[in-house]
């Protein structure tokens, strides 16, 4: 299965996981603390999170701690603006169209 | 002239909320949001047409247009109105189609507002919001209906670029 940065913030958890990597990075038992969910359902998100390349992993000592890659999350701004982009041509081409109506 | 360009995005409550000023009268702009004559014009950029094969402007009505690449690439767009108040709102539901326009209902579905208001006694304010009813839908509009949306305008922004 495909991954990329739209898949993993298809998710609210893992869009709070993200959230808190923002700030620092973190081993997978420092994130799973903050949540109610099973340690296995965090570990999941994680996994997925780093399959679509927004997080990386380093290893520190015998922990591995995982990093937010904020290069990665620009992909969706990308793509915003280009929908954004969209929507400016059309209603440039509306506001010609009412000034021949 | 400004017209008030707004395009705000909360990917957490899966909406995006676009609005525009229009320097025309809410009648003339209500015209063009509804008759598919019109809709032709605007809805597809440069070197694309739109061909409409529906337009049953009424609630539970079906509006089904190709927009027809500069290769005659057929892709279709399917929305369904779900509430009309003539002259100031329209609510729709879209949802991606196959090949040959079929609406693929059971797949992720999209949901748009339109108000209308009159500003300024002649002029037309038109605010949008956009709404995924799950949040891979957003992702189906990146992979699915919206590359060819990007690309053309990709294309036209490369040729205005190129013109100044």
């Amino acid at each position: 299965m495909r991954r990329d940065i739209f898949q993993a913030i298809a998710d609210p958890t893992r869009r709070a996981i993200l959230g808190l990597l923002a700030l620092g990075p973190m081993t997978p038992n420092a994130v799973a603390e903050h949540f109610d969910s099973a340690r296995q359902t965090i570990s999941k998100h994680i996994q997925i999170l780093t399959e679509c390349e927004v997080l990386t992993q380093k290893k520190t000592g015998r922990e591995i701690y995982y990093h937010f890659n904020p290069e990665k999350m620009k992909e969706v701004d990308v793509w915003l603006e280009r929908f954004r982009k969209m929507w400016e041509e059309r209603f440039e081409q509306l506001d010609d169209l009412l000034n021949d109506l | 002239m400004t017209n008030n360009f707004v395009f705000k995005t909360d990917l957490a409550a899966k909406k995006i909320h676009v609005t525009r000023e229009f320097n025309a009268p809410i009648e003339k702009v209500w015209r063009a949001w509804t008759e598919p004559a019109l809709l032709e014009k605007w809805v597809v950029l440069k070197h694309w047409s739109a061909i409409t094969q529906i337009m049953d402007f009424t609630v539970g009505g079906v509006w089904l247009y190709a927009m027809v690449s500069p290769d005659g690439q057929k892709h279709w767009v399917w929305a369904q109105f779900t509430a009309i108040d003539n002259g100031s709102l329209i609510s729709s539901m879209g949802a991606f189609c196959d090949g040959e326009g079929n609406p693929l209902l059971d797949g992720p579905k999209s949901y748009r507002d339109t108000r209308f208001s009159v500003i300024e006694g002649n002029k037309t304010q038109v605010d949008m919001t956009i709404t995924f009813e799950e949040e891979s839908t957003l992702q189906m509009f990146v992979e699915g209906g919206f590359k060819e949306g990007i690309s053309m305008t990709l294309t036209l922004l490369d040729e205005l670029l190129a013109s100044e």
